[in-house]
């Protein structure tokens, strides 16, 4: 664990007074430390075109008082310096009268090991590993005209520092493995995409095949979207594969159920509580608590240890997800849901690893009652606008299904829809829950966060394809 | 106060000599301090302050052709010491890439141009409350409104760049920037738009009472939408979107992509690739300017592009690396574009709504739908129906598709041109494109 007062002018001691002077009175608020080491190694081109490493150390001093949060935050973490973040938080709550909370429950499972994923492998073995990967890929097929291979691998140490010294620490490691190929024929040129990633070592997650594993569907994806035709254009039934694809979920109605949203009544579904929101069969929970997955964390960034909260229960809203501000507010309990990019951002309320669970049909079922439609296996990003409900995803790779059975591949298109009816329109639940491979990062308020989905394939009986044919 | 001139140079000159000492052949340096104040208003009330003193350092060393390079947010000597020794090892253990170097020592800025990018203005947060009590009075007014979010943020940065072939530069930069988010009801509909404001100087700002209600009048007229047909259809982009089109054209004009092979307009220099009547200009040195810059990320001098002339597409933007790849020289644009624009077209904002008997004029787009590979662009959209130069009725669950090769050649541009954002375009007209709804 990272001493953060070993080379500061400021001890623990002299940091707990500030923290519990300024907070005096104060509803909520903590002292939240950071220090993180990241590196990345990056072959494009047949060359190792960059090899960086950052360090990144910071402090941010929160302050809350009934609705109003006052936040400050420096890279120098020195008596002057949270002095100074004490005077700012000070002249913005000028007149407080709240009851601090100490109530923080208490855990001790953990999710990920205590390790630094970056020096547990060389460099060089790490260049060998990119290296292998562009041969590899370029042995397999003629058309390769580009690879793009990188490691992506962070340790991040947090200390949460409370009033009357209550202290909670984390240490939380996090890897990432990309691919990207792009195919040229007959003068076209496709790209595909795979990448996997997760909260815990190089070692014990890129062994051989596994590499393989993700050239191979990279390749595969780009040699699919060759052969790809022009999308249709227009409402139509829909069917979704497992896994990834769930980033529906999380863009219709997860961002739709964070508490910061309904508190302020600005999101479509605050007044949906206890009602019906989804097909019966339809399941959807918010989980931190899976062993080394990207959005899993022991505790969140507000030192609540994180859960496996249910949003939707056959069809019934059930549970929004909380940080401790928006909890208070609104009379219920943070579901350890209060995270952060790093310590130059305030907490907000935001998703984990959001799972739609398993149904009982079988994907071929529902692909043969489609008459026609899209089934869609892979997609790039996707964003909602969360007051109107709309929401929109995009297809990398997907098929047009024509009288029940799955025909050519189509280019990448959007795919629309309203996020408090779409799950109303399911109409098949699968029997094949996959997770996805641990690669989504989740932007809200200009900050992005690790997350995970998982989903069953489901049919959907109406969206709209954004598409050219008409 | 941002850390000065002195103390960012004292730190350059210290990684430069130590890298040195290590065994770099070359090394640069940028170091940068930021500054920002925010504070935030919600239904009329304070609802957060938020003070951020950002620090950075990146050091990029060379040995050879080989390179590596790191970033840091803590400046204590003792930790760059160990930093520095962690970089040069790995540069070291890097292999060779024979297009790595700084650049060329007669391409490097040789003077710092004053683009009055700065103003020593230190708004108290008391004056920014000032500002937002104003800004949300407006924004509320209409009973339909029943949300607002407001926020004002002051910025104060200043950086200095440095290389081994003895360039040592930078200047101070500000911003102030104020916007409003509102949400608006009615029996229909929930719908929430915005608008805002970014100057380097206060004084330049947008009055709060103004930016205010073009907030609720855009939201309230979103209410109430309705979905249209799938159909091919003549797109009116609004200037908030329609300068999207050009930050697809710059990434797809960066020498990465270029050199890459992974853009649509790879080989298309000399060649036609916009309408006609279409240029396009790059230009560093606008006065204020939101883009302004006096030399790129690596010290290189920037002078204006003329990037698109009568449809012709006539320079890519070039750094370094990849201006050597392409045995090209750079043009200053490591980083990007800097003030990027499309000439004013030849119609009224009037004459174009009135140019199709129906059309869809687009206020908001969703998704990430651009890929420059191929020039496939589907994205999710909300906006109007125009009929014979009337806004008819709000849209929204849609989607809009194309190819940017197909869209950038059926381009007409309206000569409303303003310098809103560093990027800027005036209103668009794009024949042709699919709408896909019900």
């Amino acid at each position: 664990m990272t001493n953060f007062f070993e080379k500061s002018d400021l001890s623990r001691n002299e940091a707990e007074n500030i923290i519990s002077d300024t907070l005096q009175k104060c509803d909520d608020g903590e002292l939240y430390l950071e220090n993180s080491k990241s590196e990345s190694i990056l072959l494009d081109d047949n060359k190792i075109k960059n090899s960086s490493y950052s360090s990144d150390l910071g402090f941010g001093f929160r302050a809350i008082s009934g609705e109003i949060v006052a936040y400050s935050h420096s890279n120098e973490i020195s008596k002057d310096s949270l002095k100074q973040s004490s005077e700012n938080l000070k002249s913005t709550l000028k007149s407080v009268k709240g009851n601090y909370n100490h109530e923080i429950p208490k855990s001790n499972k953990k999710y990920y090991d205590n390790i630094n994923p970056i020096e547990q492998k060389s460099l060089n073995e790490k260049i060998k590993i990119l290296n292998d990967v562009n041969k590899y890929i370029r042995s397999k097929n003629n058309n390769v005209k580009q690879v793009t291979a990188n490691f992506l691998g962070e340790q991040k140490s947090i200390e949460i520092i409370r009033s009357g010294g209550e202290s909670l620490s984390d240490i939380r490691p996090l890897i990432r493995f990309n691919v990207s190929v792009m195919l040229e024929k007959n003068g076209r040129k496709e790209t595909g995409v795979y990448g996997i990633g997760g909260r815990q070592s190089y070692d014990s997650y890129l062994k051989e095949d596994n590499w393989k594993n993700v050239c191979d569907e990279a390749l595969r994806i780009a040699s699919v979207n060759l052969e790809s035709k022009p999308a249709p254009a227009g409402e139509m039934k829909v069917v979704l594969g497992p896994g990834w694809p769930a980033i529906l979920i999380h863009e219709a109605v997860g961002h739709g159920l964070e508490g910061d949203f309904n508190r302020k009544k600005t999101s479509a579904f605050h007044n949906l509580m206890g009602q019906k929101v989804a097909s019966e069969g339809v399941t959807i929970v918010d989980d931190g608590t899976i062993d080394n997955r990207r959005g899993s964390l022991t505790i969140d960034d507000e030192g609540t240890p994180t859960e496996k909260t249910v949003l939707i229960e056959n069809g019934i809203l059930k549970n929004f997800m909380q940080d401790r501000l928006n909890a208070r507010l609104m009379n219920t309990r943070s579901t350890g849901s209060g995270r952060r990019e790093n310590y130059r951002h305030i907490v907000l309320p935001r998703m984990r690893n959001t799972m739609m669970l398993s149904g009982k049909q079988t994907q071929d079922e529902m692909i043969k009652a489609v008459d026609k439609g899209i089934f869609a296996v892979s997609f790039g990003g996707g964003q909602v606008d969360i007051t109107s409900g709309k929401f929109v995803f995009n297809c990398t790779e997907a098929y047009e299904i024509i009288n029940g059975k799955i025909g050519s591949p189509i280019k990448g298109a959007t795919l629309i829809g309203d996020g408090p009816s779409i799950l109303k329109e399911v109409s098949m639940v699968g029997n094949d829950m996959m997770l996805d491979p641990g690669i989504g990062t989740c932007g809200k308020a200009g900050q992005g966060v690790p997350v995970g989905v998982a989903q069953p394939s489901i049919l959907i009986n109406k969206m709209t394809v954004g598409g050219t044919k008409l | 106060m941002v850390k000065d001139q002195v103390f960012l140079e004292k730190k350059t000159s210290y990684c430069l000599d130590l890298a040195k000492k290590l065994g770099a052949t070359e090394a640069s340096v940028i170091v940068s301090n930021s500054i920002s104040e925010t504070v935030n208003f919600r239904n009329k009330k304070l609802d957060e302050s938020n003070r951020s003193d950002n620090l950075s350092i990146n050091i990029t060393t060379y040995v050879g052709k080989k390179k590596s390079s790191i970033s840091s947010s803590n400046l204590l000597n003792e930790n760059l010491n160990i930093l520095l020794e962690k970089c040069i090892e790995t540069t070291k253990n890097t292999p060779e890439d024979e297009f790595n170097s700084l650049p060329d020592r007669d391409l490097l800025a040789k003077e710092v141009k004053d683009l009055n990018l700065y103003d020593d203005t230190n708004l108290k947060n008391d004056h920014k409350i000032d500002y937002l009590k104003k800004l949300e009075a407006s924004a509320a007014f209409n009973k339909k409104i029943i949300n607002t979010e407001s926020s004002f943020t002051q910025n104060k940065s200043n950086f200095i760049l440095a290389n081994s072939e003895g360039f040592c530069d930078g200047y101070k930069t500000s911003s102030f920037t104020a916007s409003s988010v509102t949400v608006a009801k009615d029996e229909n509909s929930m719908e929430r738009d915005y608008e805002y404001s970014s100057k380097c100087h206060l004084e330049d700002l947008e009055d709060a009472e103004k930016l205010g209600k073009l907030a609720a009048d855009q939201t309230i007229r979103k209410l109430s939408p309705k979905k249209i047909g799938s159909e091919k259809i003549s797109i009116i982009f609004d200037k908030r979107i329609a300068k999207g089109m050009l930050s697809a054209f710059a990434s797809a004009i960066s020498s990465s992509a270029i050199s890459r092979g992974t853009s649509f307009l790879k080989d298309k220099i000399n060649q036609k690739i916009f309408a006609d009547s279409i240029n396009v200009f790059d230009k560093p040195d606008i006065l204020k300017g939101l883009g302004s810059r006096s030399f790129d990320n690596e010290g290189v001098k920037t002078d204006t592009l003329k990037l698109v002339d009568n449809g012709i597409l006539k320079n890519y933007l070039i750094d370094t690396y990849n201006g050597k790849k392409l045995s090209l020289k750079s043009n200053g644009r490591c980083g990007g574009a800097s003030n990027l624009y499309f000439e004013n077209g030849r119609m009224s904002y009037k004459d174009l709504l009135n140019s199709s008997s129906k059309s869809l004029y687009i206020t908001e787009t969703i998704g990430h739908g651009s890929n420059i590979v191929t020039g496939d662009y589907s994205v999710g959209a909300t906006g109007f129906l125009v009929e014979n130069g009337e806004f008819k009725y709000p849209i929204n669950e849609i989607t809009i598709a194309g190819n940017f090769k197909d869209m950038f050649q059926n381009i007409t541009l309206a000569n409303d041109l303003d310098f809103k954002y560093s990027t800027n375009s005036p209103t668009m007209m794009i024949e042709g494109m699919v709408v896909a709804g019900k």
